[in-house]
């Protein structure tokens, strides 16, 4: 039974693949249509070069090839681990990527948890208790959440915690000026905080109604009707049957919501000076860091198919409906 | 608690009505009702088929029963069990145990869980259910499986089994044999049958006639959402004419056997019901008083009828 | 033994389309202000720099002394405008290729599905700020990069519809009578996917326009002069260590206020329109 979940996961990569495949062409075009011009970018206000050096600049970076040519060589870098080098920070892509990378990944993780628990338990309540006051209220709250961009409540949370009352720092994932050895893991908590909370607050509202919907369907459908004909009382139902029931597309929805998480470090990031790869990717725009934005598109578009099937194959192998597949003859 | 008469029907039901709150068209609300002054009783050992033609209702008289209603519905009536008034506290004590309801399908089984904790619920032991699977011819295997891995056959028998195992007094079998080969449902009502030579209620809610035939003792003819005649299943023999409802009567033309002779019309919808007698609009000895009055429930020759020109 | 629910008054149904009434009206008031607010409002005035909100400027003034109020107003009159522009460029285009898909047969339908998953590959803001790179920031690139990131989601709605309806009975009987595709998409099946597009169209405003704000903040999207939100919001950080709070207090809470507003409104209708919650 395990082998169809294995083909099926088979399946889904080679899927994931050809996207990724077809991402990156269609970064690579995107990013080589922008009007910012690289060489200028890379030399910033200097002008004192002179035209051979600048062209001998534009034929290292391989500038005056085609298109077509220029994607050719940097896919089969990439293929090769070679990322090229970013121009801003004068290092090759992947040491960049990597050493924010682990930053990053604290930082979306954490919020993940912290979404996708309060999310889920909230959620639930919410769908039990339908049109009581409490769902009424996290209604509410959730439309809020909905509603207020991730960037202002970073800023807003920056002003009165870090600012007014000095709780927590002002941004940085290291206190300034300690020598790496000196930081402590305490330290780095007090760092995470306000960006995670930032980065998760949000979350909260889409997987809390997404399972109070679920859940409110779930008590609607006709098994617990039949628990409750069999006298199972309210939360006894909910325990025995809802819970089982409402946590597979919950799962779906939470590693779902991988698009949502990199795309808020973006902004979570860039309000708490965070530096994680969101960071890397604004910065890597403004600059015109070609070489880092297009890595960083790409590694943004693999974070989102990690999700997808890890979620695909957790709920192939959670459902016995694909687990163990068709009616047997036995019996 | 319980003053277990034994004159008094096990259920009784009474003038039951059934509302539904609705939104017509923008934005106005009214009641919807599905079922209007339904009367019936059944008895300790006795099977009742309920038949009436599918959107008749049917189902929310189980669901009356048992108490698990959606929150939009009103109802009104009166409702015994055993004597007692079947009030809600009394309901949620005894479904499950001792009034207990076989469903339609396997649908009705929570999808993610195992065919024993199902039926074993939550106050069964593992002894007695392997014991009914016994009975039932459950092999062991089943217990370990999932609801949409149940063959036909086996998902009827887990689901009569899940009544069975509460030792239930009155069993509400919902419409038990539809998608199923005439063998597997004959062998199905057998259960019922079974059941009730052994001193439980049965109430059968049905569609087809020609089962409830075999193993009914008496018939409830539900249309337009409330009983028109209940009849000995004798009644029901040869050309019907012991039969004391017109549409009785047409019901039992309409069989196969009896060569599909169909009346005019159709069954009319709960939010079209016409005034006085449901039926008048098609009935062939319709006069003035029908289309006025709704005509009460009355005995005659041994069985009950809803129409003032019985004989 | 009944439990007959009184009748409340005005029931949920009027609640709703009041609601939604209420906040078009407002929406519709905030985005005529602020095209008519005098360019004159908007002028720095140092003598007035750093103001607390008082009586003279409600939203108190900024580091140059602009008046926060109107700069506010007209910043949310634009991303309103932004957002209903973008999102509905977006929109059409998608019920075009979800009509497409579901209808034009298996190939155009593997295409377009492919696309959608393309889109959804990568995550918003990264797309948005790869668009915008593209164009090289401006207003145009937000508009793009917001119809660009969202037109999967419509898409995806109105092809399922259209899949159901594709096999409903009337739809058989008028191609056996021969009616010609377009015929059939636009008389029989446009009408009963207008309810949902409509839905997935009006909860696709308040997310046009916090992206546009995002982006903006980033500083991609319109020009560091113009008085947009996001410029707002991304000069008040700069600000925060002065203790203005006032530049980023009230700049958030109009966005807020208007995307609230706009989801109240999807939401609703959305209630309205949909059979199983109409009865409650």
């Amino acid at each position: 039974m395990y082998k169809r979940v294995i083909r099926y996961a088979g399946r889904q990569s080679l899927r994931s693949l050809s996207l990724l495949l077809a991402v990156c062409v269609v970064s690579f075009m995107l990013i080589v249509s922008s009007p910012i011009d690289p060489v200028e970018a890379y030399l910033g206000p200097d002008k004192n070069v002179s035209e051979a050096q600048r062209q001998s600049i534009v034929e290292h970076w391989g500038l005056d090839k085609t298109p077509v040519e220029r994607f050719c060589i940097w896919f089969d870098n990439l293929l090769h681990g070679d990322l090229g080098e970013s121009i801003t920070y004068r290092q090759p892509v992947a040491r960049v990527i990597g050493e924010r990378f682990v930053a990053s990944l604290w930082l979306m993780m954490t919020a993940w948890v912290f979404s996708g628990v309060l999310g889920f338990l909230l959620g639930v309540l919410a769908g039990v208790y339908e049109d009581s006051w409490f769902d009424k209220i996290l209604k509410a709250f959730c439309l809020i959440l909905a509603s207020a961009p991730a960037f202002w409540i970073g800023i807003l949370l920056l002003s009165v915690f870090a600012v007014q009352l000095q709780w927590f720092p002002l941004g940085m994932s290291v206190p300034l000026g300690k020598l790496a050895a000196e930081v402590t893991f305490g330290d780095r908590i007090k760092h995470l905080i306000l960006p995670a909370f930032t980065l998760g607050i949000t979350g909260i509202s889409n997987i809390a109604m997404h399972t109070r919907e679920k859940m409110i369907a779930i008590r609607q459908s006709e098994y617990m009707l039949f628990a409750k004909a069999r006298g199972e009382t309210g939360w006894q139902a909910v325990w025995r049957h809802g819970l089982r029931n409402v946590a597979l597309p919950a799962i779906t929805i939470q590693f779902a919501s991988f698009s949502e998480l990199f795309g808020g470090s973006l902004l979570a990031e860039q309000v708490f000076s965070y530096p994680g790869l969101g960071n890397a990717t604004v910065s890597a725009a403004t600059k015109g860091d070609v070489p880092l934005l297009l890595a960083l598109a790409v590694c943004s578009a693999a974070f989102v198919f990690t999700g997808n099937m890890i979620a695909n194959l957790l709920y192939g192998v959670l459902d016995p409906r694909i687990r163990e597949g068709e009616v047997s003859n036995h019996g | 608690m319980e003053l277990n008469n034994e004159h008094a029907p096990v259920l009784s039901v009474k003038n039951l009505s059934v509302k539904f709150k609705m939104y017509t068209t923008g934005a106005k609300q009214r009641d919807l009702e599905v079922i209007s002054n339904l009367s019936v009783d059944i008895r300790a050992g006795e099977v009742l088929a309920v038949v009436g033609s599918s959107g008749s209702g049917k189902s929310l008289l189980a669901h009356s029963v048992l108490g698990i209603l959606p929150r939009n519905a009103s109802i009104s009536g009166d409702l015994q069990y055993n004597g007692e008034p079947l009030t809600p506290q009394l309901q949620a004590k005894l479904r499950g145990h001792e009034i207990a309801l076989v469903p339609q399908s396997v649908s009705f089984l929570d999808p993610l869980m195992r065919i024993d904790s199902q039926v074993i619920g939550t106050t069964a032991t593992r002894e007695k259910q392997r014991k009914i699977f016994e009975r039932y011819q459950l092999s062991k295997a089943v217990e370990r499986m999932y609801p949409h891995q149940l063959s036909g056959g086996m998902a009827r028998r887990v689901l009569v089994a899940t009544a069975v195992i509460g030792e239930a007094k009155l069993i509400i079998a919902d419409e038990p044999t539809p998608g199923l080969s005439p063998d597997l449902a004959r062998e199905t009502l057998q259960n019922f049958r079974e059941l009730a030579d052994q001193g439980a209620a049965v109430m059968l809610i049905t569609h087809d006639i020609d089962l409830a035939f075999q193993i009914a003792d008496r018939i409830a003819v539900f249309y337009a959402g409330t009983t028109v005649e209940v009849a000995n299943v004798a009644d029901f023999q040869g050309d019907g004419s012991q039969l004391r409802h017109p549409y009785s009567r047409a019901f039992l033309a309409a069989l196969p056997q009896n060569e599909f002779r169909a009346i005019s019309g159709f069954q009319p919808y709960a939010g079209a019901l016409p005034e006085g007698c449901l039926f008048h609009p098609r009935c062939k000895y319709c006069t003035q008083e029908c289309k006025e009055r709704t005509p009460p429930m009355r005995e005659l020759r041994g069985g009950e009828v809803r129409c003032i020109h019985a004989t | 033994m009944g439990n007959l629910t009184a009748n409340r008054g005005i029931n949920r149904r009027k609640k709703m389309m009041l609601v939604v009434g209420v906040s078009l009206l407002i929406l519709f008031a905030i985005m005529i202000i602020g095209n008519r607010i005098e360019p004159d409002s908007l002028v720095a005035n140092f003598s007035e720099k750093r103001q607390a909100p008082s009586a003279e400027h409600p939203f108190g003034t900024d580091t140059v002394g602009r008046d926060m109020l109107y700069r506010c107003l007209k910043g949310l009159s634009t991303s309103i405008q932004i957002g209903l522009i973008s999102s509905l460029l977006g929109a059409l285009l998608a019920l075009v290729l979800g009509l497409a898909a579901a209808l034009l047969g298996p190939k155009c339908d593997h295409v377009i599905t492919w696309f959608v998953d393309l889109c959804m590959s990568v995550p918003h803001m990264v797309l948005m700020l790869m668009i915008s790179f593209m164009l090289g920031g401006g207003t145009k690139g937000v508009a793009l990069s917001v119809a660009v990131t969202h037109w999967p989601g419509i898409t995806r709605i109105v092809r399922a519809e259209v899949l159901q309806l594709r096999n409903a009975q009337f739809v058989l009987v008028a191609e056996k009578l021969g009616q010609s595709k377009l015929r059939i998409a636009v008389r029989h099946i446009l009408p009963h996917v207008l309810p949902q597009f409509l839905v997935g169209l009006v909860l696709m405003f308040p997310h046009a326009i916090m992206h546009e704000a995002s982006i903006t903040f980033l500083g991609f999207g319109l020009s560091m002069d113009t008085p947009a939100i996001g410029v707002i919001l991304s000069e008040s950080m700069k600000n925060l260590p002065m203790g203005m709070w006032w530049t980023a207090l009230y700049p958030g809470i109009m966005l807020f206020g208007i995307v609230a507003m706009f989801h109240i409104i999807g939401k609703n209708i959305q209630a309205l329109l949909n059979p199983y919650t109409g009865n409650e």
